[in-house]
């Protein structure tokens, strides 16, 4: 009985620890254990400001897919997005690179466009906006062009 | 003259028992590889420093949580980003608290008494004892030791992590009104699976610096004196060093995920 209690405390240890863990990595840290269903799509930018892998694409404001990878292409940044398969995005859709706040972190928002055609997976969003940069807008203001 | 002498000798000792140290390492991790495994042994170690340091883990957990939600909140509210509070909980908590608050409670709870059991077994000759029936005090008493502060030390850095979270929802969310949602959606945000990665590797090394120092210091406990006080001298010993190295060790961990 003594030595049944022994290995009684120490497996209900491990299994709160392993649960703890779990609940760290997928409600924290969101990592996908089983590779979520959902297809790519892809979007060339000629500047991405800050954005990062694991950032977020949001379509009016709703977080629906992220970044998982960012690379250069022709100087210029192709940003690969994951979204939902029952999300469906127009071939005219804009992807545009904005801000959280005034100080917050760089989402990809995407603007629905009216077309017919949908983007196939691993499709191309043509129509992008580049990140705002701020210090050449002020810089632009303090020069007197705008 | 006899200055130097002095001073040459006392680091020939230190470079010495830094020496035994290593080497007390390199023999405990080669008996791992060497079956068999003292497996009841093994769960009995896990129960004592794992599964009863549980307790102490929970409440030391709940108070840091709390008291960054507080502090964080009050910082935050200056620049009316209380918004973030539930990563600025929960980011400290992951990546350094977590494994360093839990590696020195395990230090004070259980290092303290494994260095002072085996120092007692080391003066009332029982390891020679254990020795002489052809029993290897590496693979008996130190193996286990090693293994089982390996697989403890995460798994209370996760209880540690949970609970301290939770602990700042119940001042962030419950006491100071913020909304729950912003709490833990911030909170998923800013997190990454790489922050937690790092925690549970800091935990790991924490681990053997824990069994690593409270077993070395009591199997060599006449290093530190004769009887009854050597034993105490070497649980003191044992605590302190584990501690420090646990800091500083710490810092080099972080300077290299950095």
């Amino acid at each position: 009985m003594r030595k049944l209690d022994l290995e009684l405390t120490v497996g209900l240890f491990v299994l709160i620890g392993i649960l703890c863990l779990a609940y760290l990595s997928m409600k924290i840290a969101k990592e996908e254990i089983v590779g979520g269903d959902g297809y790519e799509v892809y979007a060339v930018f000629s500047n991405i400001g800050g954005l990062k892998v694991g950032s977020s694409a949001s379509i009016a404001g709703v977080d629906v897919g992220q970044v998982t990878a960012i690379t250069m292409e022709d100087y210029e940044a192709k940003v690969v997005l994951r979204l939902p398969s029952d999300v469906q995005i127009q071939e005219d859709a804009i992807a545009a690179i904005k801000t959280k706040g005034i100080i917050g972190e760089k989402y990809v928002m995407i603007t629905p466009g009216g077309a017919e055609e949908m983007i196939p997976p691993g499709g191309r969003i043509r129509d992008t906006l580049p990140a705002l940069d701020v210090e050449e807008l002020i810089s632009n203001f303090v020069f007197g062009k705008v | 003259m006899d200055m130097i002498r002095r001073l040459g000798g006392s680091v020939i000792l230190i470079v010495s028992r830094i020496g035994l140290m290593g080497l007390f390492l390199i023999k405990t991790v080669f008996y791992i590889f060497i079956p068999p495994l003292k497996f009841y042994r093994l769960l009995k170690q896990i129960r004592f420093i794992g599964a009863q340091s549980s307790f102490v883990i929970i409440l030391t957990g709940l108070f840091t949580g709390m008291v960054l939600g507080l502090q964080g909140f009050r910082i935050l509210e200056y620049f009316g980003s209380d918004a973030l509070l539930g990563p600025t909980v929960a980011l400290p908590l992951i990546k350094e608290m977590g494994p360093v608050l839990a590696a020195l409670m395990v230090t004070a709870r259980a290092g303290s008494a494994l260095t002072a059991e085996i120092g007692i077994m080391r003066i009332s000759e029982q390891i020679d004892a254990l020795e002489l029936m052809g029993l290897s005090p590496y693979r008996y008493l130190f193996v286990p030791n090693l293994l089982a502060a390996i697989i403890s030390l995460p798994l209370l850095t996760a209880f540690f992590d949970v609970i301290g979270i939770y602990g700042g929802y119940l001042v962030g969310v419950k006491l100071l009104g913020l909304g729950g949602g912003v709490y833990f959606g911030e909170m998923a945000t800013s997190v990454d699976m790489k922050d937690i990665t790092e925690g549970i590797f800091k935990s790991l090394s924490f681990g053997v610096i824990i069994a690593w120092v409270s077993c070395f210091k009591g199997f060599y406990v006449q290093l530190a004196g004769q009887g009854a006080e050597g034993v105490s001298k070497a649980t003191t010993q044992s605590v302190v060093l584990s501690a420090v190295l646990i800091l500083v060790w710490d810092y080099v961990m972080t300077s290299i995920f950095f």
